[in-house]
């Protein structure tokens, strides 16, 4: 198992070195440029020089390499500086001081390191999508345990239907769906999502917990309806096995059949599932974030997009590209570590 | 008594109780099953229904949908007269108009066509892709290992970062060349087929290496088919219930898929209305016409449910495991 590991973490090294390059050669092409918002009273040559100065003017691969140093060597020394001086885990470590002011990715919009930007924008994301995430997951295993133990009944058609809609129904239609009908009719609920709100007692609390609902249930319906599928489908698959007869053979109760037996080994692909949906917690979003205006990464990105700034687009594109390239190795490890009958060596 | 040797003795419980049927056509079965299931057969006809309104609809309802009415803007829906006595309402609008006064019902027709149209085609383009990749990796061992590590290579890449990426890099140029509108369907539809190829891929890769080996594959082989021969006319119909069965997924993805561009405004021009654009146009003004966001969007939803329900049921009806249970 080790030895798989560490090959599949090896060999994504190529991997997410040939995706960077791809994103990379993707933004060169970009027709756009950076200087477009400066004043048209500023002189070409000052341009030229203000170009230079973003590290426009080099050729391809010099621009490629310095984005992967600042990105694999300089970022990561921040990293380690923060951790040790400043982190509650290891701050009592002693100051590593690695940064020696080393040129960091530095975005074009607002002239500040890209991973300060991406730090500021990853609570809201996490919070509002990972929530949804875990609350998804938490309605979904009861659903398709019960529609899979009553397969044709009405409760699983009725979860059925439920999982279509969730399907076919676009979250930028669900969100203006409830914001018409819980904001603008009922009245219940804040439709524009306040990211400077802090939580300090409980009427504050109240209120972030209203101003989350919305948008946690729109992600939420996706993750339910892909999720509560696969468990249906697993716990189907399970029900018709041969130990579940001997189980009842023995004199088992249904409650310990079912709960425990098919539960514990329809789990398996689910979980894997669940680990391989992680990535979109934090890249998904994006349109959910933009309807309730969360100040996430995915908001951030389609800004940075729209604003020519190559560098914030280029991180955020690959840190996506590495958490989906990570998870995959995880979700397949867990499916080795989880089920005896895997093996990969 | 007749003679044994001209003609051997019936054996009664030999004998066809009644004389043998021709065989039944294997999409006659498919249709048998199909038919069984409810959902698929509503999601089909709705759709059916559908294509039929956005492609023949402007003979019925011939207002031009670009027509500026400002007299008659902001009218609302016939319907809202049954709560609302003091609604802007006429029945010459029966679904309303826009803030510029164009014709809402008119409006909606067109842009289901477009929509469609960028549906059907992204979703042929994706088969396409994916099925040549997945016969090529499937038949080739040559070509197994590089196809599928490419393919996994697309699949860890974040497609909407990417497409909106895309988007908005090749707009300027494609519009130049073809005109905004046609411009921009082509690119909507490449971008999409590019990126949505690969689980058809992986799919029909897995029946291909199991098909191959069996022995009608063989014996064409030892009869002298070439290598085109076998791919054209045994492995590829045999592989078409799962790329039907994809093709469903697929149409339901490049509907939802560019209607998100849309919203998320690098999709069509805005005078060129597609049911996701319409729907995104209308969002700031939701409070006071709510109905301008719902019905793009119910139309969105309807469709994308109708493909799904169909999918569903093909799936059942083109499983021989499944048929005649």
């Amino acid at each position: 198992m080790l030895t798989y590991t560490i090959r599949r973490l090896v060999l994504s090294v190529p991997t997410l070195l040939f995706i960077s390059l791809v994103i990379f050669l993707l933004l060169q092409l970009a027709p756009g440029d950076p200087m477009a918002q400066v004043p048209l009273t500023v002189p070409p040559e000052v341009k030229e020089k203000m170009r230079e100065a973003l590290g426009l003017g080099q050729p391809l691969h010099v621009q490629y390499w310095k984005w992967l140093v600042q990105m694999f060597w300089v970022e990561p020394k921040v990293f380690i500086d923060w951790l040790t001086s400043s982190s509650a885990l290891l701050g009592w470590l002693p100051d590593t001081a690695l940064y020696q002011g080393e040129l960091r990715v530095i975005s074009w919009q607002t002239r500040s390191p890209v991973m300060d930007l991406i730090v500021q924008a990853l609570p809201q994301t996490l919070t509002v999508v990972g929530t949804a995430y875990i609350v998804g997951i938490l309605i979904a295993i009861p659903i398709g345990i019960y529609s899979a133990y009553r397969q044709y009944s009405v409760f699983d058609q009725a979860g059925t239907f439920v999982t279509m809609i969730g399907f076919s129904i676009p979250p930028f239609f669900t969100g203006p769906l409830l914001i018409v009908i819980f904001s603008v009719q009922l009245g219940w609920f804040p439709f524009i999502y306040d990211t400077t709100h802090r939580v300090t007692d409980w009427p504050s609390f109240v209120t972030q917990v209203k101003q989350m609902i919305m948008p946690v249930m729109v992600l939420a319906l996706q993750t339910t309806a892909q999720i509560s599928r696969f468990m249906r489908a697993s716990m189907l698959d399970n029900l018709r096995q041969d130990y579940v007869r001997t189980a009842r053979a023995k004199g088992l109760g249904e409650a310990v059949v079912v709960m425990v037996h098919v539960l514990r080994n329809s789990m398996i692909p689910v979980i894997t599932i669940i680990a391989l949906g992680v990535p979109s917690i934090f890249g998904g979003a994006i349109i959910t974030e933009v309807v309730f205006s969360v100040n996430g990464i995915g908001s951030q990105l389609i800004n940075a997009l729209f604003a020519n700034d190559l560098p914030l687009v280029m991180t955020v594109t690959f840190i996506f590209a590495m958490l989906i390239v990570l998870f995959n190795i995880i979700a397949d490890v867990l499916y080795g570590v989880l089920d005896p009958r895997i093996r990969y060596d | 008594m007749t003679n044994p040797a001209s003609s051997p003795p019936r054996i009664e419980a030999l004998r066809d109780s009644e004389i043998a049927k021709p065989p039944r056509s294997q999409w006659r079965d498919v249709w048998d099953q199909f038919k069984i299931h409810k959902g698929a057969l509503m999601g089909g006809g709705f759709l059916l229904f559908i294509t039929l309104a956005v492609l023949f609809g402007n003979l019925v309802w011939d207002v031009d949908p670009k027509k500026l009415d400002i007299r008659n803007k902001d009218v609302r829906p016939i319907y809202t007269a049954l709560w609302d006595g003091d609604a802007k309402v006429s029945w010459a609008r029966p679904l309303g108009t826009d803030n510029l006064g164009r014709d809402h019902l008119a409006q909606i027709l067109a842009g289901g066509r477009a929509s469609m149209a960028v549906g059907w085609a992204a979703m042929v383009l994706t088969m396409l892709i994916g099925t040549a990749v997945g016969v090529m990796a499937g038949f080739f061992r040559r070509l197994d290992g590089p196809l599928m590590r490419f393919t996994d290579l697309v699949l860890s890449l974040p497609i909407l970062p990417l497409m909106l990426v895309a988007v908005t890099l090749f707009r300027q140029p494609l519009r130049a060349n073809f005109g905004p509108e046609t411009g921009m369907f082509i690119l909507i539809v490449c971008v999409i087929g590019v990126t949505s190829w690969m689980q058809t891929a992986r799919i029909v890769r897995g029946d291909i290496l199991a098909l191959k080996e069996r022995e009608f594959v063989l014996a064409a082989r030892a009869s002298g088919t070439t290598a085109r021969g076998i791919i054209f006319r045994h492995l590829l119909p045999n592989v078409l219930s799962p790329i039907m069965v994809s093709a469903t997924l697929g149409l339901a993805t490049a509907i939802i898929t560019e209607s998100a561009l849309s919203f998320l405004g690098v999709g069509f021009p805005s005078d060129f209305p597609t049911w996701g654009k319409m729907l995104a146009d209308a969002v700031p003004r939701m409070q006071e016409f709510p109905e301008r966001v719902m019905l793009p969007g119910i139309m969105i939803s309807l469709t994308v449910l109708s493909v799904n329900y169909l999918g569903d049921g093909l799936r059942d009806a083109l499983d021989p495991r499944i048929r005649g249970r």
